[in-house]
C-alpha cells in the first residue's frame, strides 16, 4: 500500500483527478495552479509517465473549483510534493485498472499487456484497444485504494527530462493571461480603495468624478467599498485615477515614515513563543549579531485582476489567485451566498511570488457583479493600488545568539527573530479578503497568527540552522499591531533567517581563523547539505578565493528550505565600490527526484535574480497617507544591467523523493552576497537592502 | 474629442473610432482585440507595453492614439511571418526563455529594434537594451541568451 498525501486523504476520488476525455486525452485535475513556476508542465509529466501517454495526450484542469481536487493554496513549494505524489498514485491506479479491464476484454493476463501513449499490446502486438475504448467500464468514482505502486525511478522517461514549458508558445505570441480574457457584452470597472480598516466613507462627490472620466461610468458604492464601472476601460481608469480627491473618509489610516523600518516593527508589542529545545545558560564565549531587513513587495509586473458573472442565482469568478478552493469559500462567506452559488476558475496572470493583491481583485469583481447581474465584469487593480494595496513581506529583525565550545564550534544556538506575520491568506488564522473591511460590518479583527513550524514556519521559517549544535531553539516576537496587512512572499521569513544564520558561521570562522566554507563542513553532518556545499565550492573555484578587504569578495550560503525541501548553497561575487554589484553565482541543488530539470534550473535562476534585488534594491516606504513606494521609480528593483552570470547545477538524487525547489536559492542567494559585500569590505552590513546608502554610511563609520 | 483614425498595424490598415487621447495600448487591446501588448504600469517604467512605431520601440500605455497617425506599429501578434515565428521567439522558445511571459511581449520588441539596429551585439549590449523592460520572476539570463541566439539565428549563423 502506498501512503495517502494529504491531498488524496483530502480528495479521495478517482474522477476529480483523472478523467477520459472524448477528444482522446486524459483530462488531470489538479488543486494547483500555474504562476509562472511551470507546475502545470512538470504535473503533465508525471501523470503522462504513469499511464504510459505522451505529454501532449494530457489536458490539465488547473484550479477549477467545481469539478476539480481542492488543495488549498498553491503555495510553499509544495506543488510536486503534494499534488505531483497524488496524480503519480492515482495514474498509477488508473493505469493498473485499466490494464485489468483491457486483459478481460483480451483474454489475457494484465502481464501480458504493455500500453504505448495509450494503447494496449498483447506480447508486443497491438490489440486495436486503448484506454478510450475501455473509459466505461472503468469506475472512476470510486476512492483511490493505493494498491497500486507507481513505477520507480529507474522506469522514467518522461520525469526526469527536460520537457518544453507548455505555456510559453502562447505567451510568446501575444495571449495566455486573465487580462486579455473577454466576455459578451463585458464592462469594465477599477477601485476607490479605502485608507485601511476601519475608515468610513463620508462623502463622494460622484458628479465631480464622473466629470474626470470623460465618459459614461456608473458609480457603485456598497458600504465603504467604491467601484466606478463602464465600457470604457481607459474612461473608469480615468475615474478611478481621479477618485481620491473626490472622496472624504472618517478615520483614515495615518502612516509615518518611522514605522516601515525593521526597529520600529521590533519595538512593537509582540506575542512571544519559544520553539526548540530548552534554554542554556548564557556562557563566557557567546556571539549575538542582530541583522534587520524592510518590508518588500510582490510587485507583480502586472496589476491584479479578475472577472466575475452573476447569473441565474450563481457567481461565475475567474481569478488568477493561488486556491481557486479557498477564495470560492471566502467569496461566498464574504457576500453570504451559499457555497453551491460560487464558481471559481483560475486563469494565469503574471507572476505574483506569493500572497498579492490577486484573491482581493476577485472579491472586488465579485461585489460589482453581484450588483450589476447578467454583466460581465473585468476588474483590475491600478499601479498604485498594487503597490499600495497588496500584502507586505514584513520587515523583520533577527538576532542570533551561539554559545561556542572550546573549539570555536557552535555548542547552542538561539534565532530570536521579531517580525509581523507571514501568512495571513483569506481563510487562514482568521485572515480575510480586503474588501471585506470596507462592509459595515467587517469581520472581527484578526488574532495574532503566523504560520506554524510544523507546516515550515512563516516568519520563524528556516530559523533553525543545519548545523550540528546540541541545542538549538526559535525565540520568536510575534508583532501584530504593524500598520499595513503582511502575508507571503517567496521564501517567508527563510531569506533574512538563512541571511542571519549565514552571516554568523562567516564571523564564527573568522574567529577561529578558519575559511568559511572548510568551517561549516567541521559543523556539518547531513551528507546531502555537504554534498551541495562542496559542489558549488568547486564550481565556484572556492579554494583560490583572496584574503578580500579589496572591494572584491567571494561568499557563500546553504540552506534546506523549511529544513524539510530541496538543499541549495550558493556562491556569489561581488565588486564593491559605492554600491554593490553581483558579478557571477553559482549555485547546486539537491531536489531529490527531478521531474523536469530544466524547469527546475529555470525557478532556481529566478530566485537567485529576485534574491539580489531583495539583497540590494527592494525596500518599501512609507508616508502619512500610506505606503509611498507606489511605482517603479520609487520601488527600484533589478534590471537587465545588473544580471550577473548565473550558473546552477542540479545533484544527481533521483533515489530520493522529489522536493520543492521554487524557494530554496532564495535564502542562500541573499546570504552569499551578504557574505560576498563582508569579503570585499572587511565589514559586514547587518541590514537588507544593502543599498549604496547603506553601504557609504558603513564605510564611514568603519 | 472622438474621431476616426486610420492606424498601420502590422501591415494593415485599421480605422478606429475613438477619443483622440485614448492611449494607443487601450485601442490595441479593447478596440482591435490585439491583447499581446500588455498593460503593466501605465506611466512608462515596465515596457510590458512596448511596441514598434517605424522601428522604435516605443511605450503605448499611456501616449495618445492620435500621435501614431501615418505611423507604422508592430506589435508583437505581427512579429510571425507566413505561420512561421520570428526567430527572435524561435529562440526563446529554444532557450525557455520566460516564466510567468507577463514581460515577454515587450521585451520582444525591444528586442526587435535593437538587434535590427545592432545584428551583432554583446552580452552587455543586449542588456544596456533592454534595461528599461522589467522581467519579475528572474527570467533576464535565459532571455540574454536568446536575444544572442536570435541574433545568430538572423545573422545566418547556425546556432
Amino acid at each position: 500500500m502506498a501512503a495517502l498525501s494529504h491531498s488524496l486523504k483530502e480528495n479521495p476520488r478517482l474522477d476529480l483527478w483523472l478523467r477520459f476525455l472524448d477528444d482522446r486525452t486524459v483530462r488531470i485535475g489538479t488543486g494547483k495552479v500555474e504562476l509562472g513556476q511551470g507546475v502545470l508542465t512538470a504535473l503533465s509529466q508525471i501523470a503522462a509517465e504513469e499511464l504510459d501517454l505522451r505529454v501532449d495526450q494530457i489536458s490539465i484542469m488547473s484550479g477549477n473549483s467545481l469539478q476539480g481536487p481542492g488543495e488549498g493554496y498553491t503555495a510553499s513549494s509544495w506543488s510536486i510534493e503534494h499534488s505531483g505524489s497524488a496524480i503519480r498514485l492515482v495514474a498509477a491506479e488508473v493505469r493498473a485498472l485499466a490494464r485489468m479491464h483491457a486483459g478481460l476484454r483480451l483474454n489475457a493476463s494484465p502481464d501480458e499487456l504493455t500500453i504505448v501513449e495509450g494503447a494496449f499490446f498483447k506480447n508486443g502486438v497491438a490489440s486495436g484497444l486503448d484506454y478510450w475504448a475501455i473509459a466505461d467500464d472503468l469506475d472512476l468514482s470510486v476512492e483511490v485504494s493505493g494498491r497500486f505502486l507507481p513505477k520507480s525511478a529507474d522506469q522514467y522517461r518522461i520525469v526526469g527530462a527536460s520537457i518544453p514549458r507548455l505555456d510559453l508558445p502562447e505567451k510568446l505570441t501575444g495571449s495566455g493571461f486573465i487580462h486579455d480574457m473577454t466576455l459578451p457584452g463585458m464592462l469594465h470597472a477599477r477601485t476607490l480603495r479605502q485608507p485601511g480598516r476601519g475608515a468610513r466613507l463620508v462623502t463622494l462627490d460622484e458628479a465631480a468624478i464622473k466629470r474626470r472620466a470623460g465618459g459614461d461610468i456608473s458609480i457603485i458604492r456598497i458600504d465603504s467599498f467604491v467601484a466606478f464601472v463602464g465600457a470604457s476601460e481607459t474612461v473608469v481608469r480615468a475615474a478611478a485615477d481621479a477618485a481620491a480627491t473626490y472622496a472624504v473618509w472618517d478615520n483614515a489610516r495615518m502612516l509615518s515614515p518611522e514605522a516601515a523600518t525593521a526597529e520600529w516593527v521590533a519595538a512593537q508589542p509582540s506575542t512571544d513563543l519559544m520553539m526548540g529545545d530548552p534554554p542554556q545558560d548564557a556562557v563566557h564565549d557567546r556571539v549575538s549579531l542582530s541583522f534587520t531587513r524592510s518590508f518588500l513587495s510582490h510587485g507583480s509586473l502586472a496589476p491584479s485582476c479578475a472577472l466575475a458573472l452573476y447569473q441565474h442565482g450563481t457567481l461565475t469568478v475567474w481569478s488568477h489567485g493561488q486556491g481557486m478552493h479557498p477564495l470560492r469559500e471566502n467569496i461566498a462567506k464574504t457576500l453570504g451566498l451559499p457555497l453551491e452559488s460560487v464558481a471559481c476558475h483560475h486563469v494565469q496572470g503574471a507572476g505574483c511570488y506569493g500572497h498579492n493583491g490577486a484573491d482581493d481583485a476577485a472579491l472586488d469583481a465579485a461585489l460589482v457583479a453581484r450588483v450589476l447581474p447578467d454583466q460581465p465584469i473585468r476588474l483590475m487593480w491600478r499601479r498604485q493600488e498594487e503597490f499600495g494595496y497588496e500584502p507586505l513581506s514584513s520587515a523583520m529583525t533577527v538576532a542570533v545568539h551561539v554559545n561556542l565550545d572550546v573549539n570555536g564550534r557552535p555548542d547552542d544556538w538561539t534565532t530570536e527573530v521579531w517580525s509581523a506575520t507571514h501568512g495571513q491568506r483569506p481563510g487562514v488564522g482568521g485572515a480575510y479578503l480586503l474588501a471585506a473591511e470596507a462592509m459595515n460590518e467587517p469581520p472581527p479583527e484578526r488574532k495574532p497568527f503566523d504560520i506554524p513550524l510544523e507546516r515550515g514556519g512563516g516568519a520563524v521559517r528556516n530559523a533553525i540552522p543545519l548545523y550540528d549544535v546540541s541545542g538549538k531553539r526559535i525565540s520568536f516576537h510575534l508583532i501584530h499591531d504593524v500598520p499595513v496587512r503582511t502575508s507571503s512572499l517567496r521564501g517567508l521569513g527563510a531569506t533574512l533567517n538563512v541571511f542571519a544564520i549565514e552571516a554568523v558561521m562567516d564571523e564564527l570562522a573568522a574567529r577561529v581563523g578558519e575559511d568559511p566554507i572548510t568551517y561549516r563542513l567541521s559543523a556539518l553532518s547531513d551528507p546531502r547539505a555537504r554534498a551541495v556545499l562542496e559542489r558549488v565550492a568547486a564550481m565556484a573555484g572556492w579554494s583560490s578565493r583572496g584574503t578580500g578587504g579589496a572591494g572584491v569578495g567571494l561568499g557563500v550560503g546553504i540552506a534546506r528550505y523549511k529544513n524539510s525541501s530541496a538543499y541549495a548553497a550558493v556562491v556569489a561575487a561581488v565588486e564593491v565600490e559605492e554600491a554593490v554589484r553581483v558579478t557571477d553565482v553559482w549555485c547546486a541543488v539537491d531536489a531529490g527526484l527531478v521531474i523536469n530539470p530544466d524547469g527546475a534550473e529555470n525557478q532556481i535562476e529566478g530566485n537567485i535574480v529576485q534574491a539580489i534585488s531583495w539583497a540590494l534594491m527592494e525596500e518599501v516606504r512609507f508616508d502619512a497617507q500610506g505606503i509611498s513606494t507606489l511605482d517603479w521609480q520609487s520601488y527600484p528593483v533589478i534590471r537587465f544591467k545588473d544580471i550577473p552570470e548565473i550558473r546552477v547545477e542540479l545533484i544527481e538524487a533521483s533515489q530520493h523523493e522529489a522536493l520543492g525547489i521554487g524557494e530554496c536559492a532564495g535564502g542562500p542567494a541573499a546570504a552569499a552576497i551578504g557574505n560576498a559585500v563582508a569579503h570585499a569590505l572587511g565589514m559586514c552590513i547587518h541590514h537588507m537592502p544593502m543599498t549604496r546608502e547603506r553601504i557609504m554610511a558603513a564605510a564611514l563609520q568603519a | 474629442m472622438s474621431g476616426q483614425f486610420t492606424l498601420n498595424i502590422n501591415g494593415r490598415d485599421h480605422c478606429v473610432d475613438v477619443p483622440s487621447d485614448m492611449p494607443l495600448l487601450d485601442v490595441l487591446r479593447n478596440h482591435l482585440g490585439l491583447k499581446g501588448s500588455r498593460y503593466g504600469c501605465g506611466l512608462e517604467q515596465c515596457g510590458a507595453c512596448m511596441v514598434l512605431v517605424d522601428g522604435e520601440a516605443t511605450y503605448s500605455c499611456s501616449r495618445e492614439v492620435g500621435t501614431f497617425v501615418g505611423k507604422r506599429i508592430t506589435t508583437v501578434e505581427g512579429l510571425a511571418s507566413d505561420g512561421k515565428l520570428h526567430p527572435l521567439q524561435q529562440a526563446f522558445l529554444d532557450e525557455q526563455a520566460g516564466q510567468c511571459g507577463y514581460c515577454l511581449s515587450g521585451i520582444l520588441i525591444a528586442s526587435k529594434a535593437f538587434l535590427d539596429r545592432n545584428p551583432n551585439p554583446t552580452r552587455a549590449e543586449v542588456a544596456a537594451a533592454l534595461d528599461a523592460n522589467l522581467c519579475r520572476c528572474g527570467s533576464h539570463p535565459r532571455i540574454l541568451r536568446a536575444v544572442l541566439r536570435a541574433a545568430a539565428a538572423m545573422r545566418g549563423e547556425v546556432v
